[in-house]
């Protein structure tokens, strides 16, 4: 550990883990960059398998590195980590050797045969991903048939007893309106509801502007998570709306490279889930000497790990609350690392993205080449015809200078 | 109960659950229970050296003597055990194991 010798004793745990710890306490790893789904707001870009994805053989030794770190739990994803062939070795393998697993899925290979397996296992937590309560504004971002296949993933563990599956949602302007019916469906299946912040990371960027909350919906959130406390999980992604008032329960505090990081299907290991990109990019566990050297020696973790600034947030009254929110967030959105949140409940965001911003090219992106039948389509239907369809002039509905019309018979 | 310094549990036998695995870490330790999957932090080295070794003494508080704990703190170091016992990293030993 390269910060031992200015570590205070004793102190806040916020404090200490800002300095980083020997090993994370949240590790994620994107076991595929494959994907059956083509969400709109992926956070890896996933889609296509990359061919140089990490072997069976490879992935093993990483799962043998984490038991000799004690990383006791880890987050499997992608990609749709069930697609890889392997996959239910690997998740045998973990729990072997005492790696407990919690994987997100969209469910699309939890048949029942495979509920009762994970039923009769322990150390492995699943978690579904559900963007709506209803189909209609899940599939609006994860694609056509995707809430049918989350719902069946559901009830077919709930029919094979296993208990406690989580439903995991990113947070939109769609469906802020929905968190009752989100913890309804939640308590029907007898699951927890995990809510997380959408991030404008992957083709986030590209879908952030249109589908974040508004600030209006930013305080109906904040006041339902305080409503309903440790009920829900959040993965601590909120804390940037701890400046509303009181703090949410969880660490609040950006983790990345000091308690968080991410190993990606390739090996690469970044500071953050929300951060695949080049500059936060630590180093990779094939070509760097482990995982265990990269977390513990690399140049990015080591710098994340030093005392930092608040900058333009220092003089903020909550900055001891929210510290200054995601770096992810501000990053992809061309904000200052230093400065406020792109959704800073100040305001102070929206001030900023109204400035002039560079929002940086995506640097990794496994999107398909060609779109499929999966892919949402994000556009909503009229509720009539832009025009009556009586209406016989080759102009009918071009006022130029007027006010919008629609219809003459309804 | 009401003076600190004389918790009952001083003259009780302890051990660290065999469920719970401790991570060293700069600060202290992780300690991670395998069975209800609870992650606790412990702050001190000292503490670290209580838990771990409370099942090698008679009673917590020889414990206590032989991680160089100051008297004056026992009380500090109990109520940690009482808290640490609530999500079973600790746990009275039962005589059939003291046996």
């Amino acid at each position: 550990m390269t910060a031992v010798q200015e570590r205070p004793v004793g102190g806040s745990l916020v404090d200490q883990f800002e300095l980083g710890l020997d090993a994370p306490i949240c590790l994620t790893w994107e076991l595929t960059y494959a994907c059956n789904l083509e969400c709109a707001h992926c956070l890896s870009s996933s889609g296509r398998r990359d061919p140089r994805e990490l072997s069976t053989e490879q992935c093993e030794a990483v799962i043998d590195e984490l038991q000799r770190m004690q990383v006791f739990y880890v987050n499997i994803g992608g990609g749709e980590p069930t697609i890889r062939p392997d996959f239910w070795h690997l998740l045998e393998y973990a729990v072997d050797h005492q790696v407990g697993v919690k994987f997100s899925t969209n469910g699309v290979r939890i048949t029942p045969e495979r509920a009762r397996f994970l039923a009769s296992t322990d150390y492995v937590d699943v978690q579904i991903s559900l963007d709506g309560a209803t189909a209609e504004v899940n599939d609006y971002v994860r694609g056509p048939g995707s809430y049918d296949t989350a719902l069946t993933a559901l009830r077919n563990l709930q029919e094979a007893g296993f208990e406690d599956a989580k439903i995991s949602v990113v947070c939109t302007r769609e469906n802020i309106g929905q968190l009752d019916e989100f913890k309804a469906l939640a308590d029907r299946f007898g699951a927890t509801l995990r809510l997380t912040r959408l991030r404008p990371s992957g083709r986030g960027a590209d879908v952030w502007d249109e589908l974040h909350p508004l600030p209006g919906q930013q305080k109906v959130l904040y006041d339902w998570l305080i409503a309903h406390g440790e009920d829900v999980l959040t993965g601590d992604s909120f804390f940037h709306l701890a400046a509303f008032g009181e703090k949410l329960p969880g660490l609040n505090l950006c983790g990345a490279g000091r308690v968080v990081c991410l190993i990606d299907p390739v090996g690469d290991v970044y500071a953050c889930p929300f951060a695949i990109h080049e500059n936060f990019l630590a180093g990779n566990v094939l070509s760097d000497g482990g995982f265990q050297r990269v977390w513990q020696a690399s140049e990015l973790f080591t710098e994340l790990r030093s005392p930092q600034t608040g900058g333009a947030c220092a003089k903020c009254s909550f900055y001891d609350a929210c510290r200054g929110g995601c770096m992810a967030a501000k990053f992809f959105t061309g904000l200052p690392l230093d400065g406020p949140d792109p959704e800073c409940v100040r305001g102070l965001g929206e001030s900023a993205l109204a400035g002039e911003r560079t929002v940086p090219p995506a640097s990794r992106d496994h999107s398909k080449a060609a779109p499929t039948r999966n892919q949402p389509v994000m556009l909503t239907l009229l509720s009539r015809p832009p025009v009556s369809a009586c209406a016989e002039s080759p102009l009918a509905d071009y006022a130029p200078g007027a006010p919008e019309q629609k219809g003459c018979c309804a | 109960m009401s003076d600190p310094q004389h918790d009952p549990i001083l003259d009780q036998a302890w051990v660290l659950s065999p469920s719970v695995a401790l991570r060293p870490e700069p600060f202290g330790a992780l300690a991670y229970h395998f069975g209800n999957r609870k992650l606790t932090f412990l702050k001190r080295r000292e503490l670290v050296v209580l838990v771990e070794t409370l099942g090698e003494h008679p009673d917590v508080r020889s414990a206590l003597v032989a991680a160089g704990v100051p008297e004056v703190e026992y009380g500090a170091y109990c109520s940690a055990l009482h808290s640490l016992a609530g999500t079973d990293m600790v746990r009275p030993r039962t005589r059939e194991v003291a046996a």
